[in-house]
């Protein structure tokens, strides 16, 4: 069998081995494709008000509401369909866990691999920033940020950015300590190329493997950061509910039997962060030389 | 054909160790912390002529990769220039030229693994406007098949390749960027002997076509008497050595060039006999803390007072090389 030349071909050879990570690739693939089609597959837009009625309020799933159709979930306390919530919902939590993580990944990146490069004080300065940032627990980070900062989506990403870009920069960093001693780099100052070549075009591509699992398990964690800070009341407004307020919301309810109101979207969020885990787990497994045959 | 091309003057090259915050406050207490530095080099002073070869020797660690590093303008120097025609090859730290190319030991590792070797090969020329980027395809082409590969492989990464074949391609790479001089770092030493042979072969025929004058490092003496018109033995960060080829194999006045041609095993044995291997005494001294004096005298089965307490300095022997030692003659 012919090896396909590209580095991603030969990447999704290896990949497909797994049937785990297959799945889970599946799984993250159709939640986001759902999560981008949810105005048009959802029963009902959840974020207008007016097409809310409270008759509907707290039904069991399967009952038929008001609009005619029937709520699949059951409704919540404002006679939202939970389904078309959920919907939203996942479309709100990728969004924000997407663009937290590109964002973060370049900022942690460009400073990881800066540090690697430049070297002297810079880099004892920015890898000690680092490290003093890696010792807090991200929650309490993105607490602070986003009681000073106030709520909004692009509050909620400032403050998801500034918790995790440090996981990518840590990352970057080693990658690129360990690359820039390799003969190819030397190869390139022996040409010379310019430094900004050097560094784009040779190191960044070769320091991307490690990065791209950081970012893989750092987007479902930003996720459940996010779901975390709409739990407690801190993430987005009320009006655009995401998983993490959806199960706020419900989480009274609990004990009256109304179960689902919390449960659903908990197993949706729960669904998703597994399984873009399991992509990064699998992505980690395949880079790591000593598990390759 | 005698004008200095690439000349070395009085190069010295120190590593010192890089200590993190904490190191050096503990050293500034008084806490035993390692300040001393490695002298990798040690004032060699080197001159290539146009258009010849340049053998040079050493055991590993004697700081032979270092000086043509140096000579490349990968690495700046402690001290001391290196020129290239009367020119700087490196000023402030940045290399000025592109008439210097290096060839490195490793193919595995000198090649980026995420680039086709085409682009590898086409990025210098590229840069330096050697070239325009429509153009690039062929220029690429017709020096894969100067190298003997196919001029078709150009999509290909470098894991596509054997070592013999990746070295061909550092070959080439080197050479679309046109230079003067080539500098080849062990470029056979990470290769099975049969691709050596190969290698040396393909060496030799474009020295010859491109009328290249070339810097080769090797610890193997058997191929850099085999392509060198001069050769220069190195020990610890000095040159102890240097002179023709055929003189230095024939007549070695250094001690250590006597022990290092003695310990390489011969295929052919005088008279039947088995040729006793005399294998250098001891181990090469830490270059962190050479020896005094002379730098080989530890190992020397010569050495006497003068050696531990006097360094030697290169000076012309009767049979025509320069050699570094007290009671060579």
């Amino acid at each position: 069998m012919a090896t396909p030349a590209t580095p991603l071909g030969r990447f999704w050879i290896t990949y497909k081995e797994s049937k785990v990570g297959v799945v889970a690739l599946g799984v993250v693939a159709v939640i986001l494709v759902v999560a981008i089609l949810a105005p048009l597959i959802a029963p009902q837009d959840p974020y207008d008000l007016s097409r809310l009625s409270l008759m509907d309020a707290r039904r069991a799933p399967g009952h038929i509401g008001t609009g005619g159709y029937t709520h699949l979930l059951g409704t919540d306390a404002q006679g939202r369909d939970l389904l078309s919530a959920i919907l939203y919902g996942l479309r709100i939590s990728a969004q924000m866990g997407l663009v937290a993580g590109i964002v973060g990944l370049s900022i942690g990146a460009t400073l990881g691999i800066s540090a690697a490069y430049i070297g002297g004080r810079t880099e004892a300065l920015l890898m000690r920033t680092v490290d003093l940032q890696l010792s807090f627990p991200p929650i309490l980070l993105a607490l602070v940020l986003v009681a000073l900062l106030g709520q909004g989506k692009a509050q909620l990403i400032t403050a998801l950015v500034a918790a995790q870009y440090a996981y990518f920069a840590r990352t970057a960093y080693g990658a690129a300590t360990a690359e820039r001693r390799k003969d190819y780099i030397e190869a390139a100052y022996g040409t010379p190329l310019s430094r900004r070549r050097i560094v784009f075009r040779h190191l960044l591509p070769n320091c991307m493997p490690p990065l791209i699992v950081v970012a893989t398990v750092q987007i479902a964690n930003s996720i459940a950061l996010e779901a975390t800070l709409s739990f407690l009341g801190l993430g987005l407004p009320v009006t655009e509910p995401s998983l993490g307020m959806l199960i706020s919301n419900g989480f009274k309810y609990m004990m009256s039997g109304r179960y689902w109101i919390s449960v659903y979207p908990g197993i949706a969020l729960i669904i998703l962060i597994v399984s873009i885990n399991l992509v990064g787990d699998r992505i980690r497994d395949q880079l790591n030389p000593r598990l390759r045959r | 054909m005698s004008e200095t091309f690439l000349s070395l003057d009085a190069i010295i090259k120190r590593f010192s160790p890089s200590l993190s915050v904490g190191d050096q406050i503990a050293a500034r207490l008084g806490a035993k912390v390692e300040t001393r530095s490695v002298h990798a080099v040690d004032d060699v002073s080197l001159s290539i002529l146009r258009g010849e070869t340049l053998g040079l020797v050493g055991e590993s660690g004697c700081g032979k990769s270092t000086l043509g590093r140096i000579a490349a303008g990968i690495l700046p120097a402690t001290s001391g220039t290196a020129s290239l025609g009367g020119e700087a090859v490196m000023i402030n730290g940045r290399k000025t030229t592109t008439e210097v190319q290096t060839v490195f030991q490793d193919p595995f590792a000198s090649l980026d693994p995420r680039m086709p070797i085409g682009d590898i090969i086409a990025e210098g020329p590229i840069t330096h406007n050697l070239i325009t980027r429509s153009d690039a395809k062929s220029y690429v082409g017709g020096w894969l098949e100067r190298v003997g590969l196919d001029a078709g492989f150009a999509e290909r990464y470098p894991h596509q390749f054997s070592g013999g074949q990746r070295q061909r391609v550092a070959i080439a790479r080197a050479l679309a960027m046109q230079p003067q001089l080539l500098i080849c770092d062990e470029p056979v030493a990470s290769l099975d002997v049969s691709i050596q042979a190969q290698i040396i072969n393909l060496f030799l025929k474009l020295r010859r076509e491109l009328q290249i004058t070339c810097l080769f490092i090797s610890h193997d003496l058997s191929v850099v008497r085999h392509v060198s018109d001069r050769v220069a033995i190195m020990y610890l960060g000095r040159i102890v050595e240097i002179g023709e080829t055929e003189t230095v194999y024939s007549s070695p006045s250094h001690p250590y060039t006597r022990a290092l041609l003695d310990s390489v095993p011969k295929l052919v044995l005088e008279d039947d006999a088995l040729v006793e291997l005399r294998p250098i005494v001891g181990e090469i001294p830490s270059p962190l803390d050479p020896p005094a004096g002379c730098s080989f005298n530890p190992r020397c089965p010569m050495a006497r007072d003068r050696c531990i307490k006097e360094e030697p300095q290169l000076r012309a022997m009767g049979t025509g090389q320069q050699t570094a030692c007290h009671f060579s003659d």
